[in-house]
């Protein structure tokens, strides 16, 4: 889309550009370049000089039990994230979308754990949950639930699970509710007519036609599960224990910062941008789509 | 309207109720936490209603925390979170305006550049970054915190949605009356964007506000800590037992400001959300 007119200035545009340009240049093509750069290089153990290796680090990472394992990891970590924080804000939703009185209300106390930081919720549930002083974890003991997720892979993973789906519930409730409230009420009122009742008007015509809104929010929540749960994790098992809970977001972390090894972690980062690349073009094919639903 | 009397009904507020209740737990405990002394915290179970120990406890926090006061890391945070909004809406405002209302040489390049970054987080590209700032001389500094986390295109690709919205008689009747580009930006653009402004400044100070891993890199002293991060090493860890009800009040004293604004602003809050995932 273009405007019929214009302004004429020669020099004008690139100076309003400029500011965002040099701010792009340096802190984003940049580094990127230096990700993509480095992916190619192995640095000597003193870190003096680094040569040239190819595809070497993408080899060496693709084939490293430790990396595929990550993998895994952070496949487990999103879909269990996705799927929870989806099924609990939908079905919060449904339920507001029934109600008249006190809409406001409910809204508000849905809505604002979406402000709190990843890094916060860690630390609130960290609170309940830890195995000696939680008070959720106390009563877990009573009811003779096993419950350790200092030591205990699955319990860890549970934990950062829960934590990164209860802060994303909100936005999946905000999305998912303008999405029924926009479904024509004259359908539901044809099918209850018919003698649909609620479960049934739900599933044959609310559910599919918020199919363009569950699609979008799939992405979302893959997206964020991959790249912005980064807060909960350090806070609450720093990746452990083992390596249950370190995502590959986790990792280019650890092996860069903490691991100072810079090629394989380049080499990571660049298989990350390939992967945030693709969901970015998903996402937007399916903007093109919605236009047209 | 389609049944909304009888045990359906209730059963919908109960189901809401349960749910929100649900949801608020972790904040009420967080807030009941804060109140008490370490030694009630823990001994398990620890209470579970509000203690006497308020005052002292937010008293701590502010004043001592970990090596530096919360007070001086909301500051910072806040510092970070206005820097962010305000900057990012700055220029993402000019260089939207400059693609849709001139025509020039490499228009289409400029436009791609600034789009390319949507695809990329800061946390993918977290190391090259961290060098590229190191060598920069802005490690511990509030540019060092601000800058690279404005280099994103959602702001410009939202305000150049809206400026192809407004009504082209508006620039040919500036024209007409002999203003300028500039005049016609600050006079005309600028008041009319006033509301997606506010709405997207909304969102970009909770992203600011919320920033972790980046201050985690770039503050190695504990005055430039931001509220977020310096929560993340109060943390008492699993066999020192800490002051968990210092932690706890600075858990709630980072959560008020952002959660303020979405509450006292939602319907900005709101717009925002929808508008920058268009």
């Amino acid at each position: 889309m273009e405007k019929r007119v214009s302004f004429n200035n020669r020099a004008l545009p690139y100076l309003l550009l400029f500011p965002q340009l040099a701010v792009t240049a340096v802190f984003f093509f940049w580094p990127a370049g230096q990700a993509l750069y480095q992916s190619f290089l192995r640095p000597d153990p003193f870190g003096l000089s680094a040569r040239f290796v190819g595809l070497e680090n993408f080899r060496y990472i693709l084939t490293d039990p430790l990396y595929l394992q990550s993998f895994a990891t952070t496949a487990i970590f999103t879909s269990l994230v996705t799927f929870v924080a989806m099924a609990v804000a939908l079905f919060l939703a449904a339920m507001a979308d029934q109600v008249i009185k006190g809409s406001g209300v409910y809204r508000t106390l849905i809505v604002w754990p979406y402000a709190v930081a990843p890094a916060v919720a860690g630390v609130m549930w960290m609170f309940m949950l830890q195995p000696s002083i939680g008070v959720i974890a106390f009563y877990m003991k009573q009811l003779g639930i096993t419950w350790n997720p200092l030591l205990d892979g699955q319990d860890a993973m549970l934990l950062v699970v829960l934590a990164s789906a209860w802060k994303q519930v909100s936005y999946n409730f905000l999305f998912f509710l303008a999405g029924m409230q926009a479904v024509p009420r004259s359908l539901i009122e044809a099918a209850a007519i018919d003698g649909a009742g609620r479960w049934r008007r739900f599933w044959t015509i609310i559910f599919p036609l918020l199919s363009p809104t569950t699609f979008f929010l799939l992405v979302i929540n893959i997206v964020y599960a991959f790249f912005e749960t980064f807060g909960v994790i350090h806070t609450m098992t720093s990746g452990g224990p083992g390596r249950a809970t370190t995502t590959l977001v986790y990792k280019v972390y650890a092996d860069g910062f903490v691991g100072q090894d810079l090629g394989s972690s380049a080499a990571q980062s660049v298989i990350l941008m390939v992967v945030v690349s693709v969901l970015t073009v998903i996402q937007f094919r399916y903007i093109e789509r919605r236009v047209h639903y | 309207m389609v049944e909304k009397r009888g045990v359906g009904t209730v059963l919908t507020h109960v189901a809401l109720i349960l749910g929100i209740g649900l949801l608020c737990f972790p904040l009420y405990l967080t807030f009941v936490g804060s109140t008490h002394t370490s030694r009630d915290v823990l001994s398990v179970p620890m209470p579970l209603l509000p203690g006497d120990q308020m005052v002292r406890n937010y008293t701590v926090a502010l004043t001592s925390g970990v090596g530096v006061g919360v007070a001086k890391m909301l500051a910072n945070s806040m510092v970070m979170a206005l820097g962010i909004a305000v900057g990012k809406i700055a220029i993402s405002m000019l260089s939207a305006y400059a693609i849709v209302y001139f025509r020039f040489p490499f228009r289409m390049a400029a436009f791609w550049a600034i789009f390319m970054t949507l695809m990329l987080p800061v946390e993918v590209r977290i190391v090259p970054t961290f060098e590229v700032v190191a060598s920069l001389n802005m490690l511990n500094s509030y540019t060092g915190l601000i800058l690279p986390l404005i280099a994103s295109a959602t702001a410009t690709f939202l305000f150049r949605q809206f400026f192809l919205t407004v009504p082209d008689e508006l620039v040919e009747a500036a024209r007409v009356d002999g203003a300028g580009p500039m005049r016609f930006f600050k006079d005309i653009l600028l008041p009319l964007s006033r509301t997606n402004m506010a709405a997207l400044f909304v969102i970009l100070f909770i992203y600011g506000w919320n920033q972790y891993l980046w201050p985690l890199l770039i503050t190695t002293r504990g005055d430039m800590n931001t509220i977020v991060m310096g929560l993340g090493q109060m943390i008492p860890s699993a066999d020192d037992y800490g002051d968990w009800p210092v932690t706890m009040a600075a858990a709630t004293l980072a959560i008020v400001p952002p959660v303020a604004v979405v509450i006292f602003m939602q319907r900005l809050f709101i717009k925002g959300l929808v508008e920058s995932e268009k």
